[in-house]
């Protein structure tokens, strides 16, 4: 058998005929089932993924990962309760069983009785997958992607000699889903997210560093043949050969100033993760009753929206079927909106966003952040650093995370010490730690380089794809962990 | 037409007999196959009132294949319809195309060797009914254990109902089923005029019924009242107390140390030379032990049907072994562990760590024990944001934590600080490995002292 340069071509088994046809009257049925045997409001989402994970190591193409699969989520309300059951028997009878079981969580039993009859529950369809059918067909190759891979692994070599391990990798994700529920939603979507991770591990003998970088997309299946791999290569070969010989941080609290891009990181935590009415759900936010009221310094205005063409965090509709909107969080430092979904518009009050979210149908959704940024103010980046007589400029970023408690952690991944208004020696091994309430306020001045970065986030709902970004900001005074 | 929601052991000779007749369709040498359901309840509760309730069955396969070349491919799907089954093995044999020729897996030397019996009594589930009752209640004992918590936001219990299944073109066949419970409560507390501090506990089981309910509130009331009294702490090095628990995370985020397919892959503080090197101090002696009696989680073989296995890492302080897959046994000379994955490249990971003093008898009666010592310490309770502060290939690292500064017996919460370090730097100033050992969820260890440690405070 000749191979293929495909490996794998995704059957649209959601295509539109069959959505209007088999699936609408089959889901029609099992909603209609759980209204007339007393939920309030039912649910089901199904997915078709297919997936490919591609790494290069050193020289040399070392996994190839192809995945696929299918799944239905059905959730069903009851008072502000919710049952939620996942599967992946799509059949008839699997649906109905799943549906049963999410109907006994909240000690409802299936009836068959027609208080309501199958027609017109379910809207018309809204189709959004319409000009999508063909992007996992033009995405690139294996053997493109593996070029493409091996080239940027090359690169690094090229670029620094000190670096001896070499890597970089490939995911593209590729979903179609169809929503149906009881208050007549009806939409298909196909979904596309393709991400490039480069990573270098240079070593002199006596000292290691390691960075790494990310670049994402959604809806966009040239991405990764528009990468720029030398600018890619140069910037990370850059960044690992100047933090080899970085030491290590003073700890202390003092200023910072933090890079744009994924510097965006230090709102996703300390104040983006609060503002998701799951939050307030658990009680766990400190801001569920400050809208309209000042939580931030005023040069703060913070965004979430779902719209950005061909940003990770995109969406056409959300996985509860909505469009997504775009969010005002915070203006001029004032509070304005939280992020929310079905069940957070229910238990809080705080209307949907477009904001429900899941890794797959195996996660109730959950009111998740999507592309979330600090907009951009008036300054040059060079006026912040300016104004710091001795502090820490984090020109790149970690990951980080928050506690139920609002104190959030993120960890600096490149770094440089500012000493009488300018960088001076690369230091490493940084930790950035505070909280919201706290931080918020310090943000005091924002530049006008805005950008975005790639990345995921985990939480209640699953790994989603999002975007962090914001312009350089300055930090009037943080707790920085080191040695 | 296979049901999706399999019974692996029964489901497993039909598997064999589809996938080697699909094996001669596509021309394909060798194959083998890594199979896993679960089907599980779970609930949590807010004040009194059940919140979500959640069920789910999940099924995945993962298929390797051999081509004509000796090169592999691999394919995973949760679609087990016989045209999934099909379109899975087509996707291995198409990916094989892309195989790693310098690094070819085989199937395990043994695949096919006894397993070792472990204890796992099936448990039937309560169901979900039960479950949520139990867990109403234990909400609500934990809010009236103490004035000052007043809500637990994270909780959740669970029962789940576990399979597994390895075969392979060769004839090895490998099965086991678990039952599982969990319990987790987070409590939530705050004092007039103070922040709300937060802490908790988990509890595992094979079984609802086994689950030690009362302990887990206990736990997670004391933990949470222990930090209402909380201050900022000085930025300095400290003599610092690691709890079992915490010494537990920071071994695991560096258990690229003992890890041969990260030693390959130069990502490791190790390397091939670096058995019979002194790494701690010879107090310290590590073992990774999966099929301990205390491991709910206990697997008998692992992604590639080898048997688990106790294996010393550490000995008096001597790194002696490392983890294996097949492949990179083969590269080291050395039998497999049963610590491999299976996928296109297999990764090698920790089962369930077993630390402890090497000798007791060498123990310095005058060391620091955690009961009586009276001087100034710091006391680590649970590492934070593990994944992002720490460098496992550059060995520091950076770390929110939870804990005390404990003073002639006082125990004070310290309010928001970090601690850092290099890993070899601190096994080898680790000033005493105590000797009573504690059983956790995730391993077992005695409280560990490390002298000289950084920690940065907002005092």
């Amino acid at each position: 058998m000749a191979p293929t340069t495909k490996l794998t071509i995704p059957e649209n088994f959601l295509i539109k005929n069959s959505v209007n046809t088999y699936w609408a009257e089959l889901l029609e049925t099992l909603l209609v089932k759980a209204r007339n045997s007393g939920a309030d409001f039912a649910e089901i989402f199904l997915e078709n993924v297919d997936n490919i994970g591609i790494l290069a190591e050193q020289d040399d193409i070392t996994s190839v990962s192809p995945s696929f699969g299918r799944g239905a989520g059905i959730r069903v309300f009851l008072s502000g309760r919710d049952g939620f059951v996942s599967t992946n028997d799509l059949t008839p009878s699997g649906l109905a069983q799943a549906l049963d079981k999410a109907l006994g969580m909240l000690g409802l039993k299936t009836t068959n009785s027609a208080s309501l009859t199958n027609t017109s529950l379910l809207s018309k369809l809204k189709n959004y997958s319409k000009q999508k059918s063909q992007w996992i067909l033009n995405c690139p190759t294996p053997d493109e992607t593996s070029d493409k891979l091996l080239l940027a692994t090359s690169l690094l070599k090229k670029y620094n000699k000190s670096i001896n391990v070499r890597r970089g990798s490939y995911s593209r994700s590729w979903q179609e889903i169809l929503v149906a529920s009881s208050d007549g939603t009806f939409a298909t979507d196909i979904r596309l997210h393709q991400s490039i991770g480069l990573n270098a591990l240079a070593s002199d003998g006596n000292n290691r560093a390691s960075i790494g970088r990310r670049y994402g997309s959604s809806d966009f299946p040239d991405d990764l043949r528009e990468w720029n791999v030398e600018l890619s290569a140069n910037d990370v070969s850059e960044s690992v050969g100047t933090m080899l010989h970085a030491d290590y941080v003073d700890a202390g609290q003092m200023p910072a100033v933090l890079a744009n891009k994924f510097g965006g990181v230090i709102f996703h935590e300390a104040c983006g993760h609060l503002l998701e009415t799951t939050q307030i759900e658990r009680g766990t936010t400190p801001f569920a009753d400050k809208v309209g009221e000042l939580i931030a310094h005023p040069s703060v205005t913070a965004i979430d929206e779902g719209t950005s063409k061909g940003a990770f965090g995109s969406l056409s509709i959300d996985d509860e079927g909505m469009e997504p909107q775009r969010t005002v969080l915070i203006k001029n430092g004032i509070l304005q909106n939280f992020l929310s979904d079905r069940a957070g518009e229910l238990r809080t009050g705080h209307p949907r966003t477009g904001s429900g979210r899941r890794q797959s149908h195996s996660f109730a959704a959950a009111s998740r952040m999507r592309n979330t940024y600090i907009s951009q103010g008036d300054y040059e980046p060079s006026d912040l650093i300016e104004t710091v007589d001795n502090g820490l400029y984090c020109k790149s970023m970690g990951g980080g995370s928050v506690g139920p408690t609002g104190q959030f952690n993120f960890a600096v991944e490149e770094g440089y010490l500012i000493k009488n208004g300018k960088l001076t020696k690369p230091v490493k091994g940084a930790t950035l730690i505070g909280e919201a309430q706290e931080i918020m306020p310090r943000i005091s001045m924002c530049a006008n380089d805005l950008d975005l970065a790639a990345g995921f986030c985990g939480s209640v709902s699953g790994n989603i794809n999002v975007t962090v970004g914001q312009p350089h900001i300055k930090v009037d005074s943080i707790t920085i962990g080191g040695r | 037409m296979y049901s999706t929601n399999l019974d692996l052991d029964q489901r497993g000779k039909s598997l064999l007999e589809k996938l080697n007749s699909l094996a001669k369709k596509y021309n394909i040498k060798m194959w083998d196959l890594g199979a896993a359901c679960s089907s599980d309840s779970s609930a949590q509760v807010d004040s009194g009132e059940a919140k979500q309730m959640k069920g789910s069955q999940r099924s995945n396969i993962t298929i390797r294949v051999w081509n004509e070349s000796s090169l592999v491919g691999v394919t995973s799907t949760s679609d087990l319809t016989e045209t999934g089954l099909e379109k899975a093995i087509e996707g291995a044999y198409n990916a094989s195309r892309f195989g790693n020729k310098n690094e070819i897996p085989f199937f395990s030397p043994q695949s096919k060797s006894p397993l070792a019996k472990v204890r796992q009594p099936i448990k039937d589930a309560l169901g979900i009914k039960k479950l949520l009752e139990l867990l109403i209640e234990a909400e609500s004992s934990l809010i009236n254990s103490h004035g000052a918590i007043k809500t637990v936001p994270y909780n959740g219990i669970s029962e789940t109902n576990y399979q597994r299944l390895y075969i392979n073109s060769d004839g090895a066949y490998r099965f086991m089923r678990r039952t599982q419970s969990a319990l987790y409560l987070y409590a939530r507390a705050q004092e007039d005029s103070r922040k709300p501090r937060s802490s908790g506990a988990i509890r595992y089981a094979y079984g609802a019924n086994g689950l030690d309910i009362e302990g887990c509130i206990k736990e997670a009331s004391d933990r949470t009242i222990s930090h209402l009294n909380y201050k900022p702490i000085e930025t300095g090095k400290y003599l610092v107390c690691f709890t079992p628990e915490s010494f537990l995370e920071l071994l695991n985020a560096f258990n690229s140390l003992f890890n041969a397919r990260s030693i390959l892959d130069g990502v490791s503080l190790s390397d091939k030379d670096s058995l019979g090197k002194k790494i701690a101090v010879p107090s310290l002696s590590i073992y990774d032990n999966g099929l301990h009696e205390s491991n709910i989680s206990a697997s008998t073989f692992d992604g590639e049907g080898t048997p688990t296995r106790k294996i010393c890492l550490v000995e008096e302080g001597i790194l002696v072994n490392f983890l294996h897959s097949e492949a990179t046994a083969r590269k080291f000379g050395v039998e497999p562990t049963g610590h491999a994955g299976l996928g296109a490249k297999v990764s090698v990971g920790p089962d369930w760590f077993e630390v402890s003093n090497s000798n007791d008898e060498k123990t310095d009666i005058s060391s620091p024990d955690h009961k009586t010592y009276e001087e100034k310490y710091v006391l680590v309770e649970g590492l934070n944001a593990i994944h992002s502060g720490v460098k496992a290939s550059q060995g520091s690292f950076s770390l929110p934590f939870d804990g005390w500064l404990v003073n002639k017996g006082e125990k004070v919460s310290i309010e928001a600080a970090t601690i850092a370090g290099d890993i070899i730097e601190l096994f080898n100033n680790i000033v005493n490995v105590e000797k009573i050992n504690v059983i956790t969820p995730h391993g077992i260890c005695p409280h560990i002292w490390v002298e000289g440690l950084s920690i940065t405070g907002e005092a």
